[in-house]
Order: structure tokens, then sequence, then C-alpha cells
């Protein structure tokens, strides 16, 4: 270590593989002074101008800034803010070409300069020995400093690094051909620069300073060999004038004889590179309080009249450089930014100066030539010769164009430094370098690509067991509750069964006793449910019922409406009972009145009453606890309904059976056996009510209506004569079924229908003269019915009777139908 | 005499080497199939079922018993190079004639088209949409794999999918481009 520092200090350098030696060109430029321009028009000062994210907008269109005033502050990592370079107005926010090879577009603020060129206040410190090491980052960080040199690397994390710093290099090598800007500045500005190499010194404290220049910048070297003498902690190192020995690793090598390994940096190996640009800006912060937004900018080539180097406030558009210094451009100019060994051809003069425009080069098409066709490699190795990185510019070659990615990774094409001297010595005119770019673009985004494709599968793999968890825990849900019942349930059975069995079950194995468990829960679980319910419901409407029966029995005229839920079915009862005996009484005259309706109306009626007995039979099973009115309701109705279709059925009795054999001997039997069964019931229901329902299950009844009603319509179908005659009864009948249905819905509607049966029942009394000897024989064949219903014995004798009474009737009515109409 | 010492040599020498092989079989086994870790790997992980399986990971299982190379059409021309490779097999264009170089996409949902019904939420295999039900939805841009699977069930078709941007970081020079001249 001391001999190092000790052949240093002796001036040792250490010469690094390859380099070029392009002719320098640097004379156009550093004879004169660095001068300041006038203001332009505006200023296009691009949020990102280094390495990292750029940072938060904190103006806005409209806002008049002042010169040094924060555009943006610093928010995450490698964040760097930027400044107005003079007052004026944010005339726009908005996408601009930005300073690349690509000029592909990015956020500006383009200030129009009020001309007033006013700073904002400043805030000085002349003693920066005295300021912390955060203080002064914070000083270097709120200043917008990034690297100066060209790559832009934030030099607030260089300067607060971690790692123990044994040398601090500054770079005032400067080997790019036509670039002056840092050897005129190191002239005017040698002590400034210097008071920058001591601020960095407080904050890295490293052993040795070297400044590495080359030999062709004599009046520089000697401007900081005067400004660092008073110093020994400084050196002012000579260099070989090599291309490219300002590139980072190049110059550590050939300073101090070390390698910055593959992928590492600087710091790894004890050692950090300032650009001088880099270490002046710092000072002007530091001790001027004033934050980066002015940068040396050398503007040559020969088509420039006054080629030089000029103070350039950053966001200046080229451009107004090139006009400033006398621009005559000639056809096909190229304008190019950086050197012309690794600098980019513009696409457009309108972009700004950034932190890293250290030259625009505007060259004729003698001294800088367009690159001829690309001709085939020749294997000659003179790349392989310029490299000062030691790679095989040739190879890379290969496997970049048959995009050999491994291969390249393998061959280090990381390490390339892109300087272009394989470029500049191919005979065959290889753009190598552009090769190079494609390929490292291509392998991060590989690289990019993997790791989110790791991510991907991550993420997906999480999410399939995420859906699985949740698959599960729905599956749980669904099996726990019965599990929880049936352990329960085993519980307090167990429990009881150890009990009762306590004295001879000792021996049984535990899946006897829980087979044993399981056939007594079914048991009572199959028990308990059907005819606890159906017990409870017929009880119910049983109650119901009665309680109906004595209120039609009291006030079977009268259609005034009660109050609750089993009034209206009371209601509806009375009044189809009122109406069956209306009916009865003035059934001749009804049945010339509704000839024309009788059509329909059954088939209302009878759709009525099947969507009342589906309802009745739904809400039977449904739990009696849950809807004891609706269910009550339902079935009192039903009731009603199977109680006046019963009497329609005992007054018809005799008639139907004869019948309807041809139409269905079968059902005809059964209809007529439930008819009869339900007569029986109607019959006695007259009497005694209260014993009539209780056996009776309502859904029974409500099947009994059903089948009624289409024994009704079988019967209707099967004889028109007896149809006119059937249907006379059922007609009227089924008229209160409605008005029951309705009264449901409308205790109104229910009133209506039964004033409006009254109405009828009245109309009908006025037209019973005429037909009174019929009325007489139909309504003393419903009593005989009645009778009969009882007497089964003398069912067939009086069925005959009834029957031909009936045909005989039913007779007249055509007849009175074709005389009425 | 001669013949039965060497039957007995040849003998135990099989018997040896058959123990340590048998050892050898137990002791050094391989959990499942390394090849189908190593083709999922290649794979560019979208899981947008294209290839007609269910996922990245049960291709990579379809190739390791013997499907073809080139049905995935994320993974372009590169990946059917790379699994050629690994399989020892001719590289073929992609099936279904797509082309060679797969554009990166990744989905957008026009958010005020939005009626947030959560079903390409559901539909993600990457979890790369949030949002809540009545809720707007958006695409978390860096996790999105640009797989499609979150287009077809949307009942408004507010989701688009767009290419991805090129910034300078994935820009590159174009080196096949013919140069503008200009002539007098």
């Amino acid at each position: 270590m001391e001999k190092l520092i000790q052949q240093i200090k002796q001036g040792k350098v250490w010469p690094f593989p390859g380099g070029i030696h392009p002719p320098g060109q640097k004379g156009l430029s550093n004879a004169s002074p660095i001068t300041r321009l006038p203001l332009p028009d505006k200023l296009v000062v691009p949020l990102k101008q280094h390495i990292g994210a750029n940072g938060q907008l904190i103006v806005e269109k409209g806002q008049t800034v002042l010169k040094g005033q924060a555009l943006t502050k610093p928010v995450a990592n490698w964040s760097v803010p930027v400044h107005a370079p003079t007052s004026g107005v944010i005339t726009d926010i908005c996408q601009m070409p930005s300073a690349h090879p690509s000029a592909l577009p990015e956020l500006s603020i383009i200030i129009a300069p009020d001309g007033q060129d006013k700073w904002c206040e400043l805030t000085p410190h002349i003693a920066f020995a005295d300021l912390a090491h955060d203080e002064l980052i914070d000083i270097i960080h709120n200043s917008g400093i990034s690297g100066m040199g060209g790559a832009g690397f934030p030099t607030y994390i260089k300067a607060d690094s971690r790692k123990p710093i044994e040398f601090l290099i500054v770079n005032a090598v400067e080997c790019e051909p036509y670039i002056t800007a840092d050897d005129v500045l190191m002239r005017e500005h040698a002590d400034k620069i210097v008071t920058g190499i001591k601020i960095m010194q407080q904050l890295l404290s490293p052993t040795l300073t070297i400044i590495g220049i080359e030999d062709n910048k004599p009046e520089a070297i000697e401007a900081m060999q005067q400004a660092a003498k008073h110093d020994d902690t400084i050196i002012v190192q000579t260099v070989p004038t090599v291309y490219p020995s300002g590139g980072e690793k190049q110059l550590i090598q050939l300073l101090t004889d070390k390698e910055v390994p593959s992928a590492g940096i600087p710091a790894d190996i004890g050692v950090l590179v300032h650009n001088v640009g880099t270490l002046y800006a710092i000072e002007q912060a530091v001790l001027e309080g004033k934050p980066l937004i002015e940068r040396v900018v050398t503007v040559t080539g020969n088509t420039i009249h006054n080629a030089g180097n000029v103070w350039a406030l950053l966001g200046t558009e080229i451009k107004h450089l090139l006009d400033c210094q006398g621009f005559s451009p000639v056809p096909q100019q190229r304008v190019v930014m950086g050197g012309p060994m690794m600098g980019f051809t513009l696409p457009t003069v309108r972009i700004g100066v950034i932190k890293t425009t250290n030259c625009i080069l505007a060259p004729d098409h003698d001294e800088l030539a367009e690159p001829g066709p690309e001709q085939a490699c020749i294997r000659c190795s003179a790349c392989a010769d310029a490299c000062p990185a030691s790679l095989l510019p040739q190879q890379l070659q290969w496997f970049a164009k048959s995009k050999e990615y491994d291969k390249l990774k393998e061959y280090n094409l990381f390490d390339c430094i892109e300087c272009g001297a394989c470029a500049y010595v191919c005979p065959s005119e290889i753009p190598l370098v552009q090769y190079y770019r494609v390929a490292k673009v291509e392998i991060k985004e590989q690289q990019a690509e993997k790791i989110k494709a790791e991510r991907a599968k991550e993420r997906f793999e999480l999410r399939k067991e995420r859906l699985e968890r949740e698959q599960e825990a729905r599956q749980n849900r669904h099996k726990r509750k019965p599990a929880a019942k049936s352990a329960d349930e085993k519980q307090k059975v167990a429990d009881a069964l150890a009990r009762v069995k306590s004295s001879d079950e000792k021996s049984d194995n535990k899946s006897a006793v829980a087979a044993a468990i399981a056939r007594a829960k079914a048991k009572k679980n199959s028990g308990e449910l059907e005819p606890d319910n159906s017990e409870v419901a017929k009880e119910r409407a049983a109650r119901k019922e009665q309680a109906r029966a004595y209120k039609a029995q009291k006030e079977a005229g009268s259609s005034t409406n009660e109050t609750a839920d089993d009034k209206k079915s009371a209601v509806a009862a009375a009044i189809a009972r009122a109406k069956a005996k209306k009916a009865a009484k003035a059934d001749e005259e009804s049945v010339t009145e509704q000839v024309p309706v009788d059509d329909k109306k059954p088939a209302v009626a009878a759709a009525i009453a099947r969507a009342k007995a589906k309802k009745a039979a739904k809400a039977d099973e449904e739990p009696v606890t849950e809807q004891p009115p609706v269910d009550d309701k339902k079935a009192a109705v039903a009731a009603a309904i199977a109680r006046a279709k019963a009497k329609k059925a005992a007054k018809a009795d005799e008639e139907p059976v004869t019948e309807q054999p041809p139409a269905d001997d079968k059902k005809a039997a059964v209809a007529a056996a439930i008819a009869r069964a339900k007569a029986k019931k109607a019959a006695k229901a007259d009497e005694e009510l209260p014993t009539e329902q209780p056996p009776v299950d309502d859904k029974k009844a409500a099947v009994a209506a059903a089948i009624a009603r289409a024994k009704a319509k079988k019967a209707a179908k099967a004889d028109k004569v007896e149809e006119l005659n059937e249907v006379s009864v059922v007609s009227e009948p089924e008229q209160p079924q409605e008005s029951a249905l309705h009264s449901d819905e409308d205790k109104k509607k229910a009133a209506v229908a039964a004033a409006i049966a009254r109405a009828k029942a009245k109309k009908a009394a006025k037209a019973d003269v005429t037909k009174s000897a019929d009325e007489v024989t139909v309504s003393s064949e419903l009593e005989q019915a009645k009778e009969s219903a009882p007497l089964s014995a003398e069912d067939k004798k009086k069925a005959a009777v009834a029957k031909a009474i009936a045909r005989a009737k039913a007779k007249k009515n055509q007849q009175e139908g074709s005389d009425k109409s | 005499m001669t013949l039965f010492y060497a039957l007995l040599a040849l003998g135990s020498l099989a018997l040896i080497f058959g123990l340590i092989l048998g050892f050898a079989a137990v002791r050094f086994r391989v959990q499942g199939s390394p090849i189908v870790e190593q083709i999922d790997t290649i794979l560019p992980q979208t899981q947008c079922g294209q290839c007609g399986y269910p996922g990245c990971r049960p291709y990579a299982e379809a190739i390791a018993n013997g499907d073809e190379i080139n049905k995935c059409p994320p993974g372009g021309e590169a990946t059917v190079k790379k699994l050629a490779d690994l399989m020892g097999v001719e590289a073929k264009p992609l099936a279904g004639g797509e082309q060679a170089e797969p554009v990166k996409t990744v989905a957008y949902i026009r958010e005020d088209e939005c009626i947030g019904c959560t079903k390409c939420i559901q539909a993600c295999p990457v979890d790369a949409i949030v949002g809540a039900t009545r809720q707007m939805h958006t695409v978390l841009i860096d996790e999105c794999t640009g797989c499609d699977l979150c287009v077809e069930p949307c009942p408004v078709d507010c989701i688009d999918m767009l290419p991805v941007e090129t910034t300078k970081q994935t820009w590159k020079w174009q080196l096949d481009a013919i140069p503008v001249t200009q002539i007098d």
C-alpha cells in the first residue's frame, strides 16, 4: 500500500491494454475563454437528466419561477431534482423529445425567460468544514448534482459511499476528441475545483486524491497544480494521451494499477471517481448555494465559426447554441451530442442541453464521414488489439448477430464500455458498438422478463393455492354444520342409550352403538317432523273451521265482514253456502241466465281452484309455525271449496255416476266414490261441523275438490244436456269460490262479490215465477241427494230417478235457452 | 475347473455391481422429473393457456411427455429455440402461424367504462387486476403478463391489450434500418 502510494506520488502510471489515438481536434475550441450565451427564447428542462427516477413535480403551468428555484423534489431512490435555469414563466409541462438517440418523448418543463435572470434566495455555506456529513449530502442532493462526465450518476449516492475509500480520483482526462469543456473549466476555475475536491475529501476522507489529466492539456495541468500545491493529499497526475483513458475503469487502472472487478463498481476496490465538472458544481452548490443550472458545453466542428466553450443554461435548445456560435450548416448536416467516439447524432436540434451534455459537434462531411456500408469481418483482430477492456469484439459481434446471448455473457459483453475503439479501427466499417448495445438491451430485457416470469409463476401458484384454500373452506363450511349437529345429537342419544342400555350394552363396540344411534336418530327425525306438523296443522284447521262454521251459521244470510283472517274465509264459506242455496232455489233462472257465460266460467273456476289447491298443498308442506295465518286461511278456503264441491257432487251424484262410464270408467268410479264420501261428509258437516273437518286433511280436501272439478268437467263434456243442468249448479258455487279467492286479496272484492251474489239471488227470486216447477224439482232433488248420501242403500234407485228428472229438466232448459236466444 | 472359476468371478462381480446399482437407485433417487422443471423455467409464465393447457407448468409436463414445442405464442421463436436445444429436437416455426416476435402487450382497463363486475379479476391468472365489486378496476402493469384472459369475460368490452411502450431502457438501435440519404 505504502509502496503503491509512493509509486503514484513518483508519477508512475500503469497503461491499460489497447486504446487508440484518434486526432484530438481540441485546438478548435480550447483557445478562447468560456463565453456566456444570451438568454434563449425558451428553455426545455426535462424532469429526468440522470440515471435513476425523476423527481416529483412541484410547479405548475403558468407559475412564475425564479432562477435556481426547484422544479421537482426528490422522492424515490436515486431521484435528483431539477431547477429553473433562469427566472420566467412556465408556459407548459409536456412531453418533449429527449436528449437520447431515440429522442423518445419525456416530460419536460418549458420556461419562457422574463429576461431579469433573478435568483431565488440562496443559502451559501462558506465554512463547509463545519457542516455535518448528512448536511453536505443533502446540499449536494438538493442541488440536483449528478455526474457530468457522461453517465449522469447521482452524485449524492457516490458521495455517501458506505465503503471505505482509499483513492479519490478526479477525472480530468477528457480523452475524447474535440471536447475541451473540462480543459477550459480547469484553466478558469481550478481553485473552485480544488475546493470541490476538499468537500469530497471531507465526505469520503480518502488516503490520496489523484487528479488525472492527459498530457495534451498543459495549461490545465499547470492551473490545477497551482491550485492544489498547498495540499499534499492531492496529486495532479499527467497521463499519456490515449483514447479511452477517461473511461472510469481505465483511469483507475491507469492511476492505481487496480482493476475494477467485472460487474463491480470502483467503490468495491476503495476507489471513487468524480468528474471535474461535478466537483465544480459541488463547490457552487455548497459555497454559493447555487443549484446545478448551467454547465460548460463545447460547441465545435468545422461548420461552427466561433467554435469554443459556452456556459449553457440547462434546457437551452441546441439550436440556440449553434446559432450563437455561428452555424453554417452543410447539406445533410449532422449534429452530434457528445464526442465523435461515444456521442450520438441528434434527431433534431430542438433538444435541450442536459446535465450530461458536454459537447455539441457539428462536423462537415470531411472531418466526420458517414460510415460506409458494413463489410464482412475479415478477422483481422484489430478490434481485439484496440479493446481497452481486453474483450474479443469480433467474437462478440458474431454472437450478437446470431443472438447467442448466453455466449455473449460468457464473453463478458457487460464489461464493454462502448468506447467505440473497435469500430474505429475496423477496416470493414462494422458498427460493432451498435451491435453490442442492441445485444445488451436484449439481454437486459430477457433478464427482466425472466424475473417477471418468475414473479408471474409465483403469483400464479399463490393464486392457485388461495383458490384451493377457499374452495376447501367452502366445503368445510358445508360439512361442518351437519357434522356438528349430528355430533350433538349423537352425544345426547349416546347418553340416553348409555343410560338405558348401561346394563347390557357395555360390551358392544362403538360402530354398533353408532349405527344404533343413527337408526334411532333417523327414526326420530322421520317420525317427528311430519306427524307433528300435520297434527298441528289439522288442529289449527279444525279450530278455525269450528269458529268459522259457527260464524257462518250465525250470519249465513249476511255478508258483513268480521275481523282477522278467519273472517275472510268464513265469509267466503258463508257466501258459498248461501250461493249454493240460492243456486238451488234459482236453478232454472240461473241456467238460462248463465248459459252464454257457462263455458268460460267453469274453466276459470277450475283454474282458480287448481291454483288454490296447489297453494293449499304447498302451504301444507310448509312448516306450520312459519306461516300459520296463511296456512289456515288457505286450508279453510280449500275446505270451503271442498264443501261447496261436495254439495255439488252430492247433488249431481246420481247424474254423473251413470253418465261418466262412457268417458272414463275408472276415474268416474273413483270420482264417484270420492264425491260420495264427500257428500257424506258434507251432509254431516251441515249438521255438526266440528266433528266433520278434523279427520279430513286439508290436502285431501283440495285434492278432492280438484277431482270433483275434473269430474264435473268430464261430465259436462260427456253430456251436453247434463252439462246445462250441472253447470248451472257448478257455476253458481264456483262464483263464491272466485270471490273467496279474491277476498283473500281484497276484502272489498269479497264484499262486492257478495253484493253481486245477493243481487243475483234477488233476480233469481223475481224470475222464480216462471220456473217454479223446475225449481221445486231441483230443490227436492238436492234434498234427496243430501239424504241419499248417507243412505247408501237407496243410492242407486234415487240416482236413476234423479237422472231422469235431470234429463227432463235439461231438455226444458234447452228449450228455454233456444227460446231466449 | 477354469470355467467354474471364471463363472464364479463374473457372477460375484455381477452381484457386487448389482448391489451397488441397487443402492444407488434408492439412495440417489431424483424426486419428480427434473426436465419438467427445466422446461417450465424456459416458458414465459404468462399462464395464458394458448398452448391448450391450463398454464405453463401443464404444458411443460406435456412437452416432457412428447408434445410439440412450438405451441407457445407469447414465448415466440426464442422460446422454441431454447426448448429445441433442451429437448434435442428440431426447432419448428410456431404453430398457428403467429409472428416470430410476439408484440408484448399489457391489459388496460378504460376505467370510466368499467362497471365493477370483477369478472376480469377472477379471470386473471396472476392477480394483476385490482378492484372490488361495483368499484373501478385497474391493471397492475408491472404484474400483467399480457395473457389476454381478461378481455373475453368483460361484459362491457372495456379492456384493451396495449403494446408495451418503448422506454429509453428498452429502446434498441435499428441496425437493419436502411439509412435515408438525400439525393441532390
